[in-house]
């Protein structure tokens, strides 16, 4: 099937649903010259995205040239002060290799503030101009990715929109599209029913493993990933939270396991394994929602189904974000930010089934280029933290 | 039959969901009995399906989703006061204050 035949096609083969600019900053001190080129031109689908850190980590490395050659990204500027370790010209030559648009801007060899933005502006235009040229093509069913995440869960997550994501994940499935689901923390409790839907034994192992590391990482932190507004939603346990959380993953047979950055082989169903590997380093493994959602995007995912009951506002950089609200109060409360009212469900308004229908819906109609309530108000909320990674092993994407 | 304001999601659970907003004194039919509810109770709340002893297992979805602290009758609110996980502790505002020093608790 067909989705759209607006496509961009990139020069690797991959296609996009939105043509954005990256700026880029390599370390926080290029954050706000970084921004002051972005914001005027924010409504020509200029997106700011960046790492902060002053240190090198090959994750966030990783993660970084997996943002600046996503599909949906059409031309990349590079913001550097010019003393990080962020390895600049790598990153540079990996975006150019993949036939996109790429300048760098080194603040310290621009002479300062006020003309890296002139110039950072001036080259925003000349890449924008170069985008406009991407050749359009049709975008096929199974060449899209979509990743999940629930962020503001309350009771209602799991009943409303976290099932009804589920049910258009296996809609999205049977038609060989990608999905992404993740938070191996609040898969805890869930081993055994998601290990049984697991393509192979191996992978099975696998995906247990991954959920074990998530509760040892957890009870090293001291608390797992449980937020007082959970509690305040009805929400008692972790495992409680998880069983809602694993809903979302629908009940298709899982492919395989990815990790930050790499993107599905072909169709099926995928988990995001986000939790570090080796021993507890650098802190929360992910410090926010937002967290989440980028690495769900450094696997490919060309739109978010966003869960969330408490009401999150959130939107992203790079990739749409759709708001699924499963509380029909919070919906009333948040109508502007919420692009489903899968709550629906709970007053006898619609059916699981038409909630997942919906969500199917919106999610093509979105790739055919409908604005989300979250683009529409101007979210583009990105964050990138220090993390470090095992490569997955062939086991984790059997055949 | 259910009360319409609860949820049993399988058959097996012992917790009902409230699928919308208990006012404090709502009265509930439950298995034949009346409940009231001592305080209000917003959507997505836990309330006992029948009775629950000490250490059981509180099953919601089919599944376990942690254990009885104390006697839970039926009817009666379940959530931090009454069961805990059988993984993490569970972080409140109340209760997990893991940066304060102990005077503030003075």
């Amino acid at each position: 099937m067909i989705i759209t035949e607006n496509a961009f096609l990139r020069a690797d083969g991959r296609k996009g649903i939105r043509n954005t600019l990256v700026v880029a900053y390599l370390v926080e001190c290029a954050h706000h010259v970084a921004r002051e080129i972005t914001y005027p031109n924010r409504e020509q689908g200029v997106h700011l995205i960046g790492f902060s850190g002053c240190y090198p980590n090959d994750y966030a490395a990783r993660m970084m040239q997996a943002l600046c050659t996503h599909p949906n990204v059409g031309g990349v500027l590079l913001l550097s002060l010019g003393c990080e370790s962020f390895n600049r010209s790598s990153l540079a030559e990996a975006v150019e290799a993949s036939g996109r648009p790429v300048e760098t801007l080194v603040i310290q060899q621009n002479g300062g503030t006020r003309k890296t933005i002139e110039q950072g502006r001036t080259a925003v235009e000349a890449i924008l101009k170069k985008m406009a040229l991407v050749p359009r093509v049709p975008l096929h069913m199974d060449e899209l990715i979509v990743g999940t995440v629930c962020g503001g869960s309350d009771a209602t997550s799991g009943i409303t929109a976290n099932p009804g994501i589920g049910r258009a994940f296996d809609l999205l499935v049977e038609q060989k599209a990608g999905c992404i689901f993740e938070e191996t923390g609040e898969l805890i409790g869930c081993e055994d029913i998601m290990c049984a839907r697991a393509a192979t034994p191996e992978l099975a192992e696998i995906l247990r493993g991954s959920v074990e590391k998530a509760a040892r990482y957890y009870t090293v932190l001291g608390h797992g990933s449980f937020a007082p507004g959970n509690a305040d939603g009805g929400l008692t346990t972790q495992e409680e939270k998880s069983m809602g959380a694993y809903a979302k993953s629908g009940t298709s047979r899982i492919s395989g396991l990815l990790k930050p950055g790499d993107v599905p082989p072909r169709g099926g169903l995928y988990l995001l394994d986000v939790v570090p590997d080796g021993e507890v380093r650098f802190g929360f493994p992910n410090i926010n929602d937002n967290a989440e959602i980028a690495e769900l995007i450094a696997c490919g995912s060309h739109v978010i189904l966003f869960s969330t009951g408490r009401g999150s506002v959130v939107g992203s950089a790079i990739s749409p974000v759709i708001k699924v609200c499963a509380n029909p109060e919070t919906f009333r409360r948040m109508t502007d930010d919420m692009d489903v009212d899968a709550g629906r469900i709970l007053e006898g308004r619609a059916s699981l089934d038409e909630v997942g229908r919906e969500i199917l819906d919106l999610s093509l109609a979105v790739a055919r280029g409908a604005q989300t309530k979250s683009e529409l108000l101007g979210h583009q909320e990105f964050v990138l933290t220090y993390k470090s990674f095992e490569p997955i092993g062939p086991a984790c994407l059997p055949n | 039959m259910t009360d319409p304001r609860l949820l049993l999601l399988d058959p097996s659970d012992n917790a009902f969901v409230a699928i919308q907003t208990l006012e404090a004194g709502t009265t509930l039919n439950l298995a034949g009995q009346d409940v009231t509810v001592p305080q209000r109770l917003t959507l997505g709340h836990k309330l006992a399906a029948r009775a629950i002893r000490t250490g059981e297992k509180i099953l919601k979805y089919r599944a376990s989703i942690g254990s009885a602290t104390r006697d839970i009758a039926l009817g009666e609110h379940i959530h931090l006061h009454n069961m805990k996980s059988d993984y993490l502790p569970t972080y409140t505002l109340e209760t997990g204050h893991t940066f304060c020093t102990s005077h503030d608790h003075h």
